[in-house]
C-alpha cells in the first residue's frame, strides 16, 4: 500500500490510496481512525504516476479523470475496438499536455468503465469506476506488481525444481498474502525434514530477491494444484475488494 | 548390510496417510515398520516394507513423489543401557543419527532398530567390529 502525504483541502484532511485497490471497510477505518476523509487516486508511472484520476469529496462515486490532460477510452482488449461510455473494459489514454514522454493510447491493462453523467460536485468531468481486473495476469501484492511468469522463471532457475505452482492471494489484516504452492518432484525430494524446509526457505528468498516481494512457500504433492481442462490454474486471488 | 527403505512426501492433510496405506493394501505390499516426520504444511513418511520395488511402482503410479534411502537395520540388546551402548560407539566416531525408529517384532530377546546415519558406510563398520548385530535386507524384510 503506497499512501501519498496527506493534505489539507476545504478543511477536512484527506488521505490517497494510490492505484492500489483498498477495500471499502479498511477505507472507513482508516478514516475513522485518522479522523480524516479518504479518497482514491489513480494513476499509473508509465502516464503520469497518481493523479490521473481521483474522486471527489463530495460524491465519492468514481474518480473524475483530468480529462484537460488525458483522453479516455475503454476497448474491448481482445480485439482493441472502442467502446461506448458505460461499456466494461480495458482503460486507454493519450496524453494531450505531457512533451517529454507523451503516450498515445496506451494500454493500461487494467479494467474499468467511464461514467459521463454530471456528478453532484459540479465538475464535467467524466468519472472512471475503481478498477475491477486487469486484462492479463499481473497481480499486485502490497503495491509490487507481480506476474506469475517472473514466478514462473524463479522456479526454473533453481536446480532440480519444476515449475509446477500456483499463486494463492489473500488478504489478512488488509495485508496482501501471497504463498506459492510449488509441487514436490523426485530431484529435490528427500527423505529427510530439513532439506524440504531449506527448500521452501531458498524459494522464498529468491523470490523476494528477484521480484521483491515476500512469499510464502508451501510444497504440496505432485499434480495437486488444480488443472483446468488440463492447463494448471496458476493464479487463485481470494482477495474481495 | 544396507536396507532399502522407500520415503513418500505427503500433503499435512486428512486421507493422504490413508491414501497410502491403501495403494499398499491393494498392491499387496506388507509394511514392516514405519515413520512419520512432519511440519506444519507436509510430512515424509518412512517406510520398510516386504517388497520396495512393488511398493515404489504402486504408489508413484498414483502420483506420489518417492524416494528411496539406505537405512541400517540393527539389533539393540532388549535391557537397560542396550541402545545407549550402540550409540555411544557412533558418537564417539562421529558418526550422526539423522532419525531413528523400531522395527516390530514379534518376539525375541532384541529389539531392532531402523537408523539413517549420515556416513551409513562408517556406520556399520563402528557397529560390526564392535560385535553389534547388523541385519541385511533380505533377512529383515522376511522377518
Amino acid at each position: 500500500m503506497r499512501w501519498a502525504f496527506p493534505s489539507r483541502i476545504s478543511n477536512s484532511v484527506s488521505a490517497f490510496s494510490v492505484r492500489t485497490l483498498v477495500e471499502k471497510n479498511m477505507r472507513e477505518e482508516i478514516e475513522r481512525k485518522l479522523n480524516l476523509t479518504a479518497v482514491d487516486i489513480y494513476g499509473l508511472s508509465e502516464v503520469l504516476g497518481p493523479g490521473v484520476s481521483i474522486e471527489c469529496h463530495e460524491a465519492k462515486k468514481g474518480l473524475h479523470i483530468a480529462e484537460d490532460h488525458f483522453i479516455p477510452e475503454i476497448i474491448n482488449p481482445n480485439t482493441g475496438e472502442v467502446l461506448p461510455y458505460g461499456s466494461t473494459g480495458e482503460l486507454v489514454f493519450t496524453s494531450i499536455t505531457k512533451e517529454a514522454f507523451p503516450v498515445i493510447r496506451y494500454r493500461t491493462r487494467d479494467i474499468t468503465s467511464i461514467n459521463p453523467e454530471p456528478c453532484i460536485c459540479g465538475r464535467t468531468l467524466v468519472r472512471m469506476n475503481k478498477v475491477s481486473g486487469r486484462s492479463d495476469d499481473m497481480l499486485i501484492i502490497r503495491g509490487v506488481n507481480v506476474f506469475p511468469s517472473q514466478i514462473e522463471s524463479v522456479l526454473m532457475e533453481m536446480e532440480g525444481v519444476e515449475p509446477h505452482y500456483q499463486l494463492v492471494v489473500d488478504r489478512e489484516d488488509n495485508l496482501d498474502i501471497l504463498t506459492v504452492m510449488v509441487e514436490v518432484g523426485e530431484k529435490v525430494f528427500s527423505d529427510k525434514v530439513k532439506p524440504l524446509q531449506d527448500l521452501e526457505k531458498s524459494i522464498s528468498k529468491n523470490i523476494k530477491e528477484t521480484i521483491g516481494v515476500s512469499a510464502k512457500v508451501k510444497l504440496v504433492e505432485p499434480k495437486s494444484i488444480a488443472r483446468s481442462e488440463g492447463k494448471a490454474v496458476r493464479v487463485i486471488d481470494r482477495r474481495k475488494i | 548390510m544396507r536396507v532399502e527403505q522407500i520415503s513418500i512426501f505427503l500433503e499435512n492433510k486428512s486421507g493422504r496417510l490413508a491414501m497410502v496405506t491403501k495403494i499398499l493394501s491393494d498392491a499387496g505390499v506388507n509394511i514392516r515398520a514405519l515413520a512419520l516426520a512432519d511440519t506444519s504444511d507436509f510430512g515424509v513418511l518412512r517406510l520398510i516394507v516386504d517388497n520396495n520395488d512393488k511398493a515404489r511402482e504402486a504408489l508413484k503410479s498414483s502420483g506420489f513423489t518417492v524416494g528411496k534411502t539406505n537405512v541400517v537395520a540393527v539389533e539393540v540388546p532388549d535391557r537397560p543401557g542396550g541402545l545407549n551402548n550402540i550409540l555411544e560407539i557412533l558418537h564417539r566416531a562421529n558418526v550422526n543419527v539423522e532419525y531413528m525408529y523400531a522395527f516390530v517384532r514379534q518376539s525375541g530377546d532384541n529389539a531392532v532398530m531402523i537408523f539413517r546415519f549420515d556416513n551409513t558406510d562408517e556406520a556399520i563398520r563402528l557397529l560390526e567390529t564392535n560385535g553389534i548385530t547388523v541385519i541385511n535386507g533380505s533377512k529383515l524384510y522376511a522377518m
